[in-house]
């Protein structure tokens, strides 16, 4: 007990490495477990995995694929941002998959619809954005109600909206709102109209094409994130949930309302997902939409929910999905690099696990050092005595 | 010893638990019901024996992943992770039927399944990892494995699917198929139960009878021997067993990897049986279907089968004239939800009789508005039908004490 008043100075004070090393040394490890592991598995196959990585890597830096890399990472990252909210108070929406396609969906069908024309061109950005985000948030909060009404995890009720919702989009789109183009083989919710696509960003030099809109978007998101969790009393009434919602609840924080809370906010993050090619690409919405809310919670593990950690982890993800294409031409399978990511994801949650207890110990014995009594000086059973 | 300090407050006899003559009341209402919808409606594939022999084909990979379920729950691990376990299921099992046999098949296809339980123990167990985290780098893992592993199998265009696989002896009671005769007259019950007959013991897999006969051997081992004794104390009380002499690490190892091994059970079932191919996406969310199947069965075995073939029942009835079957069946879940809310509103639960009573409402409307329900809701059935079910039920349940918990030894 005669520790508890010295422990914080200890530990909280300033940046603490002996702390924070192993945090960051751990997605390194796992990164190169998998890579090791890869490797294995193309040495079986009969391949040169040194091969397949160089090529990888000069491919994937080329500055064509930079802008791709950099589209599929600001998808990636929004959908990383939507699980991490969730995921900073213990709560787990899978269902990112589901809310991102029928906000999309929903969007894109009001705002191509026919009685929309008069719309000016930003104003239907804004309304697609809005709507989205509103979808979005509804579908995940079926999952929150069931939640805090009748106890149903929502681990098992976002798996079941995912299939539900892109059934329901699947539905109306070929049954109702889709629109056919002449010639094309599949159904969208129609094109928008031209001053209604989101101009690209020539960030990039060496090429013609442009990174997508969409990506300030993204950035405005991870710091606008950074500041909900840190930096506002709903952002700590969050973490304090995470790390122990017997100690939040008792201090005030109505467990119920942050659990809607959360998934609101989530679910309205999840609808902006598909965004990013459906205003700067696609201009519309098809079917092909869709698969990243899962590589959402991969980015999110990554990246251990921290905005930076995240947008490191979006980035390798795109690059690894990008430079994968180069592989079938040296006739190596580029499957490789689903196994690259799913040993990535498991090694590096395993590994942060590790650091978080090596960290601990360490921490503890410093504790343990700077509080043991100095030798010859008194005993310490007085002063508890006195603090009693 | 173990049995008398930790036994005693694990299990104890449930008043609420169903006696022989109140299952076979629930299964005749369950028989009176369907045959009065085909009545009413004259949705002929409510009970044919092709409806009923499609659901039993549909719930059998639901069960087993429940009791993959059951088996890592009861150990006090959950495993989200069983979807992948069964993609690891349904590759192996058909890689294996096609170089070694279809014997060989089912035993690679079980193996296959119990390393993604190994993993998610080594994960969950041995490094504390939180389980849904570990659960779903397993999901993002094993569909990774199996397309790396059928590329390098079966070339580029075996990417996503395996050639044919050779299949495993069907068997058949003789006389049952004789009630071919009874079911064509359509007559009242006498018929359905025809079909019903027909469609449970006519041409059925021998991996759908070891799959049925698993059910009350998890049962038996769980409940009945000192091993499942174990198991289940790691799950309720890992310090109480620890204590005792328990290696908890090591009941907990025996539960997921048992758990891993009924899910590739379930995947193979699904590459061999239900179909003659390994596909891509061929579990399609059955995983989490069999979880919720198990939940909905209180972490019990025999709850745990009627969950299933609830949810089979729902899955296999768009491969049937779905349109037509889920527009009668709304007669009958319009009725049962409208009987709930009268029921929960005596017992005063009001929000529950409310909300209950304008689903029941909702149906009717819905089965009056429309002749057919569109392809696409008749898929999303079976998922529809967990949520209601898990809402109505979820507050009644009782999951194993420590469910979920990492576990440290000494801690």
């Amino acid at each position: 007990m005669t520790a508890a008043p010295t422990a914080p100075r200890v530990g909280a004070r300033r940046i603490d490495l002996a702390k924070l090393l192993p945090q960051l040394i751990a997605p390194v490890v796992a990164l190169l477990i998998a890579a090791a592991i890869s490797s294995v598995a193309l040495l079986i196959s009969d391949k040169d995995p040194l091969l397949a990585f160089k090529h990888m890597y000069e491919y994937g830096i080329t500055p064509d694929s930079q802008v791709e890399i950099l589209n599929k990472a600001s998808e990636y990252y929004i959908a990383a941002v939507a699980v991490a909210i969730g995921f900073k108070m213990g709560l787990f929406n899978i269902g990112v998959d589901g809310q991102s396609k029928i906000a999309a969906f929903m969007a894109g069908a009001l705002a191509s619809a026919s009685f929309m024309d008069w719309l000016p061109g930003p104003a239907r950005i804004v309304l697609i954005v809005v709507v989205s985000m509103i979808v979005g948030a509804l579908w995940a909060l079926v999952a929150a109600l069931l939640k805090t009404q009748r106890g149903v995890s929502e681990v098992i009720s976002t798996l079941m909206l995912n299939a539900i919702g892109g059934l329901v989009v699947t539905w109306l789109l070929n049954d109702h709102w889709g629109k056919q183009e002449p010639g094309a083989q599949i159904k969208t919710t129609g094109i928008l109209p031209a001053n209604s696509w989101m101009p690209g960003l020539p960030i990039i030099s060496g090429t013609e094409q442009k990174v997508l809109g969409f990506l300030a978007v993204a950035v405005v998101l991870g710091i606008a994130y950074w500041f909900t969790v840190n930096r506002t009393r709903f952002g700590y009434d969050l973490r304090a949930t995470g790390y122990n919602p017997f100690a939040a609840t008792a201090s005030g924080v109505n467990a119920k309302r942050m659990v809607i809370t959360a998934m609101l906010i989530s679910g309205a993050i999840a609808g902006l997902v598909n965004l990013p090619r459906m205003l700067g690409e696609s201009h519309t919405y098809t079917e092909g939409f869709g698969g990243i809310g899962f590589t959402g919670i991969a980015v999110a593990l990554l990246g251990r929910n921290h905005p930076v950690g995240m947008a490191l982890g979006a980035i390798l993800w795109g690059f690894l999905a990008r430079s994968q294409i180069i592989l079938d031409l040296d006739s190596i399978p580029k499957e490789i690099v689903l196994i690259m990511q799913g040993v990535a994801v498991l090694s590096v949650v395993i590994a942060y696990e590790l650091a978080a207890r090596i960290g601990r110990r360490a921490q503890q014995q410093r504790v343990g050092a700077a509080t043991a009594a100095p030798v010859g000086s008194a005993p310490l059973a007085p002063a508890t005595e006195d603090s009693k | 010893m173990l049995s008398a300090a930790a036994g005693a407050p694990v299990e104890k006899p449930k008043s609420r638990r169903m006696s022989t003559p109140v299952i076979l009341l629930v299964i005749s209402g369950v028989l009176i019901g369907l045959s009065l919808v085909h009545l009413l409606t004259g949705a002929d594939d409510v009970t044919s024996q092709g409806a009923i022999q499609a659901a039993l084909q549909a719930a059998i990979p639901l069960g087993l992943a429940g009791l993959g379920g059951l088996w890592a729950e009861r150990a006090g691990v959950v495993n989200i992770g069983l979807e992948g376990q069964m993609i690891l299921g349904t590759w192996f099992g058909a890689w294996g039927s096609l170089q070694f046999g279809p014997w060989v098949g089912l035993l690679f296809g079980i193996a296959g399944g119990a390393v993604g339980g190994l993993i998610h123990a080594v994960a969950t167990v041995t490094f504390g990892v939180d389980h849904i985290i570990s659960g779903v780098a397993m999901t993002i893992l094993a569909p990774g494995i199996a397309r790396y592993l059928s590329f390098i199998s079966w070339g580029s265009a075996g990417a996503t699917q395996s050639p044919t696989v050779p299949r495993l002896p069907r068997v058949s009671l003789p006389f049952v198929d004789k009630l071919a005769g009874l079911e064509k007259h359509h007559w009242f019950l006498i018929s359905d139960v025809a079909g019903v007959l027909r469609g449970l013991l006519v041409d059925v897999s021998v991996v759908t009878i070891l799959a049925v006969l698993l059910i009350p051997l998890s049962w038996w081992l769980l409940w009945r021997t000192s091993f499942g004794l174990r198991v289940r104390s790691v799950g309720e009380d890992p310090h109480a067993a620890e204590s005792l002499g328990v290696n908890v690490y090591l009941y907990k190892y025996y539960g997921v990897i048992i758990s891993g091994a009924m899910a590739g059970l379930g995947g193979v079932f699904l590459s061999t049986v239900s179909s003659a191919i390994y596909r891509e996406g061929q579990t399609g969310g059955r995983g989490y279907i069999g979880l919720a199947a198990m939940i909905f069965g209180n972490w019990r075995p025999g709850g745990l089968a009627i969950g299933a073939s609830l949810f089979g029942y729902t899955d296999a009835l768009q491969l049937r004239r779905g349109s037509e079957s889920v527009h009668a069946l709304l007669v009958l879940v319009g009725a049962l939800l409208l009987a709930l809310a009268v029921w929960e509103f005596i017992r005063r639960n009001r929000v529950l009789a409310i909300s209950s009573a304008v689903l029941g409402v909702l149906s009717y409307v819905l089965f009056f508005s429309v002749d057919k329900i569109p392809t696409a809701l008749v898929q999303a059935a079976p998922y529809i039908t967990v949520l209601v079910v898990l809402a109505l039920a979820a507050q009644r349940l009782r999951p194993p004490a420590a469910d979920g918990k990492p576990y440290r030894r000494g801690g």
